[in-house]
């Protein structure tokens, strides 16, 4: 255990049910520093999950946890911050959760710039059901409902996000795990809606069709195929085709959904006084 | 249990067994070959005195299991 953030979780639920050599474990070790590193007070953070394998990782953390349904953690995280925007909230969803069932909450929460810090546990799959692919299947690779290889070509999340409206959104994959806990900090510090990406990884519904034999092989990959989005921007797209581009890849600025909220209320307050 | 005076300064890792699940992970990423896998799977510390405390192993380890001390 690394024992600098065992306060974090609830010790008694470990060790957790994740397979051997899944990604979840160092991603999830990964936010957890970056909440101690925030020095936020547990009890004022609220970590929000939906449903897959790595939706489970709230029931490992010790602080304020929501395990919701399906593809909408958003829409429970954007309750708990519309009736206390005092409190920090993480949302931890997988590629099929956020992009395929939730991602009109994804795109709808990106909208709003709500302030939400969102990490997406991009495992390419769906592991916790035996391995059908998800909208984020690199194509021709193969999945139990792709046995000759996906033939959909996958969203590219971080610009599907930015698009609609995010203010804040990153990559990383659990190779680098510095660099996720300092993209997943930043991502915090962010006042709308931040969306971290990490490309994680899944050796037995994913890497043992995909010609990954060892889960080693596949953070290797992961160090191999990732490129720093400084040196992207001086690449060709032929490239960078099939590569991680990692880092901060985009900043806005826009109104957040909360502050423009209160300012709602407050005017019409203030007009129904004057009446 | 007292550290050997020669280890004194050198980092230390450690590896709770029951909560390895023989991933291999950490071996495979240590620079510096101090882990290997046992006979039953699992990952063990073979020559702590080549470790160099970049925690690699630790950072990597899914499922916890391992400690690296650097005084």
């Amino acid at each position: 255990m690394l024992a600098d953030i065992e306060e974090f979780y609830r010790l008694d639920r470990l060790p957790h049910i994740w397979c051997p050599g899944c990604g979840n474990g160092i991603v999830l070790a990964c936010l957890v520093k970056a909440i101690k590193e925030l020095k936020y007070d547990q009890d004022k953070t609220v970590v929000v999950s939906g449903i897959g394998c790595s939706s489970r990782a709230s029931a490992y953390l010790d602080f304020n946890t929501l395990h919701t349904t399906h593809g909408r953690a958003l829409a429970f995280a954007t309750g708990i911050k519309l009736a206390k925007p005092e409190l920090n909230i993480f949302v931890i969803t997988g590629d099929g959760d956020s992009s395929a069932i939730g991602g009109n909450h994804l795109i709808h929460a990106a909208r709003r710039n709500i302030d939400l810090n969102v990490v997406i546990f991009n495992n390419n799959i769906y592991g916790m059901t035996g391995g059908q692919y998800s909208p984020l299947t690199p194509k021709v690779q193969k999945a139990t409902t792709a046995p000759y290889g996906t033939i959909e070509r996958p969203f590219d999340l971080a610009k599907l996000v930015e698009a609609a409206g995010a203010t804040y959104v990153a990559r990383s994959t659990a190779y680098h795990t510095r660099l996720t806990t300092e993209l997943i900090i930043n991502g915090a510090k962010n006042k709308g809606f931040s969306v971290t990406e990490v490309i994680s990884q899944c050796p037995v519904s994913y890497g043992r069709r995909n010609r990954f034999n060892t889960p080693a092989a596949m953070l290797e990959w992961q160090r191999e195929m990732a490129v720093p989005v400084i040196k992207a921007r001086s690449m060709a797209p032929e490239e960078l085709e099939g590569k991680i581009i990692t880092g901060e890849l985009y900043r806005g600025h826009a109104p957040e959904y909360v502050s423009e909220y209160t300012k709602l209320t407050q005017r019409l307050k203030e007009e129904a006084e004057g009446v | 249990m007292p550290k050997d005076p020669a280890n004194i300064g050198k980092p230390e890792v450690a590896i709770k067994d029951s909560w390895c699940k023989g991933c291999g992970i950490c071996v495979a990423l240590c620079p510096k070959k101090v882990l290997v896998m046992n006979a039953q799977g699992k990952a063990v510390v073979a020559c702590p005195e080549k470790c160099v405390g970049c925690k690699m192993c630790a950072e990597h380890c899914p499922d916890y299991a391992i400690t690296v001390e650097v005084e």
